[in-house]
């Protein structure tokens, strides 16, 4: 295996973890559909349906966190630290969500079960935006400057800095904020996918197809918008001896040469399309969360593929062009790759037994009778 | 400087506010986790009711603990990020894979199985869900053995080289990292503490029971199966503890020496029992050590080295140079005066090496590389300005380490008195209130035990980042202390008024438990 292999493949492996993320942001999409359940029974059980499984979109983020750390260091030492604001917030949410659905039905929980019923909506929608923002900086770049050599500058050590507004500003630019509301439908619609699928109820199953149709109409106009911004953009690109040239269109330019990505995105955009269609129309389909799921990483794969692929730096510098992150300037040894590519092997064996968890999990949906008689429930 | 200075302090405070609420939730699950498991194994072979409701309840606990034990890790983890990103990118190429590992190997498990631990009685059959519990707790143990590696890895760093081209360190040896004595002290030292808090925690909980004179059978049963764990615990945790401490006496000396507020170490060195070190003492005067001193004649060298008379070197001894080496021969190394100079060299010899990089001045970048090499072992003590800067704070590493190691022995007293009692003499353990105080206040002081444990850790390799690599002053993000100041403002809050929430549904939950049949329980 040659270094550029591993450095490709890790960067495969972190496309994937963030494309099965965004899918499992249905999690937080369903949770800003909370107030919208019209009644207690109705939220109690969405509730439940979405307490089954947040753990798994959550263990996804961290895992996505770690595998970015181990594979790709200088991107870890220079967002986390450098859009310090963005990452945070990010964080806040989720520590808000992992305990609200413990909490939130437990008598004597101080602060009652409508503010951690807040507390979610608060993770739903910011968690979403605030993803969204993040990743739309790899297409958009971001104010930093890198410096090796500070290391050894005693009274300013720091090798990466920073914008004064230290993510701020990546979360109050409009074309990061499409990605973070393009998410956020996104995650709403496959959310009332979810709830068709994972509950056994006329009412609730009505509801969430009148919800899929609202928000499945306004994730299609953004994320056409948003396709729009980024085929359109400029991007840079690596030159053979490393420096960096703007490149007009850069990212319609890598969907075209990387033909099979193209199409790719094209049969993840049909699936999605299908699976809305389908769901919209048919009064009994509740499949769609599968054939939009599928969709929904098919699509993301490709937004990180023509990001990272086709040299192309998946973190551009906007401050100083020199200073962006490829995967091959940013990426870790020779040595640790080999070794984590070795562990990823655990990967398909994880992934089996939570597909086999999941379907023994899911064999009976959710149904009134089951929340009036579970003693754990959320 | 000074504005550096205070980004130090409140990036290091924020990861201490962040690492001591994890730790409250962590050891619960970790023994909680064992105890479970083994109610739930007795109750698969028995199918009878009394023990599904047992497992159930202390289930319920674990439930409550745990989410809020998974709020607080996922900022740890980004905070390496987020306030040491000169850290993150210097060793990441290391310290990045056992977090991978973990997220992969750990994480997943623990989050599937957990599903069915809870929601899984009636949709799995008792063999899945037996064996789902104990995955649960197999998935949050290897998840400690991954974040142990990596903590080790930063208090004995090892299985790496330093490579100039890149200013950065890169991995040699995977197994050199995972497997390090450190680490595996560490794991077995950590992981076993936390069976001994979980033991505590139920058998404390089931005092009270008594006490309330609710559900005598199930406390009683619970008391049995925790203090088997607790001593089994407690007993591995001391013997572990006694090899960590003979592990830092050759990795990190500078640590024990201020576990044992020892400036000036001796052949047949004795160990202090009981002391009131003198606050005005610091390794730059004559004063003395102790306000007063109750110790064991050559009890330091002894447990220290195996020796009775071997020398245990103290902090102003090690300042000065002098070390006992891997063999437990006393050595005169190089003195921290000298390791600034060499490190400041190595610093100018990197800076060298990149003057002669972007020249593409290759002979240039061969002697800058070869003088590097030459003195990168002091790479970190090029960053401080005096040796006493290298000396961690001394009061407070010796008091939370004789806290700890008194609980410790506390602990081992009370699960042999537990056990005796509730074999040979329940009615005392039923009826004695005097008893069931002091296993009800035991809990606090498990908690108190376990965090003094990694006080003694964390403060006691100060200022090392990495020990003897970077400082954390060279480790932090470039952000401005009062962003951090908010946000450790922030985390203070949220998890104070999280902690609050969770103990006052523990409580609610116990008490509302105890006044049911738990012993009359349904799938």
């Amino acid at each position: 295996m040659t270094y550029e292999f591993l450095q490709q493949y890790w960067w495969l492996l972190i496309s994937i973890l963030g494309a099965l993320l965004v899918f499992l942001l249905f999690v937080q999409g369903g949770q800003t559909l909370l107030f919208e359940a019209g009644d207690d029974m109705r939220r109690t059980m969405m509730v439940n349906s979405l307490g089954r499984k947040w753990e798994f979109t959550f263990t996804t983020l961290v895992t996505f966190g770690g595998a970015f750390f181990a594979s790709f260091p200088l991107f870890y030492s220079t967002s986390f630290g450098g859009a310090y604001w963005l990452w945070v917030l990010i964080l806040l949410g989720f520590v808000l969500q992992a305990v609200s659905y413990e909490f939130r039905s437990k008598p004597r929980n101080i602060f009652g079960t409508r503010t951690y019923d807040i507390f979610l909506l608060l993770n739903g929608a910011f968690g979403c935006i605030l993803l969204g923002v993040a990743v739309a900086t790899f297409f958009f770049g971001s104010e930093f400057t890198i410096e090796k050599a500070s290391l050894v500058n005693s009274s300013a050590p720091v090798i990466s800095q920073w914008a004064p507004t230290h993510g701020l500003e990546a979360i109050f630019c409009w074309k990061n904020l499409c990605l973070g509301f393009v998410v956020l439908f996104l995650a709403r619609t496959l959310a009332a996918m979810y709830f068709m699928n994972n509950i056994d109820d006329e009412s609730t199953f009505e509801r969430c197809r009148k919800a899929l149709l609202v928000n499945g109409l306004i994730f299609v106009v953004l994320f056409l918008v948003f396709l729009g911004i980024v085929l359109t953009s400029d991007g840079l690109q690596t030159n053979p001896d490393g420096t960096f040239t703007s490149v007009p269109f850069k990212f319609f330019h890598n969907y075209f040469t990387m033909w099979w990505v193209l199409v790719i995105l094209l049969l993840g955009v049909v699936l999605v399309l299908y699976a809305f269609a389908r769901s919209v129309w048919s009064k009994h389909f509740k499949y769609g969360i599968w054939y939009a799921g599928l969709g929904t990483v098919l699509v993301v794969l490709t937004l990180f593929w023509v990001v990272g692929y086709n040299a192309t730096p998946y973190y551009p510098s906007l401050l100083n062009p020199a200073s962006s992150l490829t995967i091959y300037n940013s990426s870790s040894s020779y040595f640790t790759l080999s070794v984590m590519s070795w562990v990823s092997l655990f990967i398909p064996f994880v992934l089996a037994y939570i597909i086999y968890v999941w379907r023994a999990m899911n064999r009976k949906p959710i149904t009134p009778e089951e929340m009036s008689d579970d003693s754990h429930k959320y | 400087m000074n504005d550096l200075m205070s980004l130090v302090d409140w990036s290091r405070a924020q990861f201490a506010l962040t690492a001591i609420y994890h730790w409250l939730f962590v050891p619960l699950t970790l023994g909680l986790a064992v105890i479970v498991g083994i109610m739930e194994t007795i109750y698969y072979k028995t199918r009878d009711a009394k023990w599904l409701g047992t497992t159930k309840f202390w289930m319920t606990l674990f439930g409550i603990n745990f989410a809020i034990g998974v709020a607080t890790g996922i900022i740890l983890e980004f905070e390496f990020g987020t306030n040491w990103s000169n850290y993150s990118w210097f060793v990441g190429d290391i310290f990045g894979a056992p977090l991978a590992v973990e997220g992969i190997i750990a994480f997943f498990m623990e989050s599937t199985f957990i599903a069915v631990m809870f929601f899984g009685w009636k949709k799995v059959g008792p063999g899945f869900h037996l064996a789902s519990t104990w995955l649960t707790g197999l998935g949050a143990t290897i998840s400690a053995f991954w974040i142990l590696v990596a903590n080790s890895w930063m208090q004995y760093p090892v299985g790496m080289k330093f490579d100039p081209e890149q200013m950065r360190n890169v991995m040699e040896s995977f197994s050199a990292v995972a497997l390090s004595p450190v680490a595996l002290n560490k794991f077995f030292h950590t992981v076993l503490s936390g069976w001994t808090l979980g033991a505590v925690f139920v058998i404390g909980v089931s005092a009270w029971f008594l006490l309330k004179k609710r559900n005598n059978e199930m406390a009683i049963r619970s008391i049995k199966i925790a203090s088997w764990v607790g001593l089994a615990g407690i007993v591995l945790t001391i013997f572990t503890g006694d090899g960590s401490a003979k592990v830092v006496s050759r990795v990190q000396p500078m640590k024990l020496a201020a576990m044992e507020g020892l400036y000036h170490g001796q052949c047949g060195q004795s160990i202090t029992a009981f002391g009131i070190l003198n606050p005005n003492k610091c390794c730059t005067n004559n004063e003395n050590e102790y306000l007063l001193n109750i110790s064991m004649p050559k009890g330091l060298s002894f447990l220290a080295t195996g020796d009775p008379n071997a020398f245990v070197p103290g902090i102003n001894d090690l300042i000065d140079g002098i070390e006992i080496t891997q063999n437990g021969d006393t050595v005169h190394n190089v003195s921290y005066a000298d390791r600034i100079a060499l490190g400041k060299q190595a610093h100018e010899a990197l800076k060298a090496f990149d003057t002669a990089k972007k020249k593409g001045d290759k002979a240039a970048m061969d002697i800058a590389r070869a003088a590097i090499e030459k003195n990168f072992q002091y790479f970190g003590y090029g960053y401080l300005d005096s040796p006493s800067e290298a000396v961690p704070n001394v009061p407070m590493t010796f008091y939370a380490f004789r806290v700890m190691v008194t609980l410790g022995g506390y602990f081992l007293l009370f699960f042999v008195v537990v056990l005796f009692l509730v074999y040979k003499k329940k009615s005392i353990l039923a009826d004695n209130k005097w008893l069931q105080w002091i296993a009800i206040l035991s809990i606090p002081a498990v908690w108190i035990c376990s965090e003094a444990g990694w006080i003694t850790a964390e403060l006691g390799r100060q200022p090392w980042a990495i020990e003897g690599l970077m400082p954390n002053k060279a480790a932090i993000s470039d952000i401005p202390s009062s962003s951090v100041v908010l946000t450790f403002f922030i985390f203070a809050v949220i998890f104070t008024a999280l902690l609050i929430a969770e103990l006052s549904i523990m409580f609610k939950q116990i008490s509302k438990r105890s006044k049911e049949n738990i012993d009359n329980a349904k799938i």
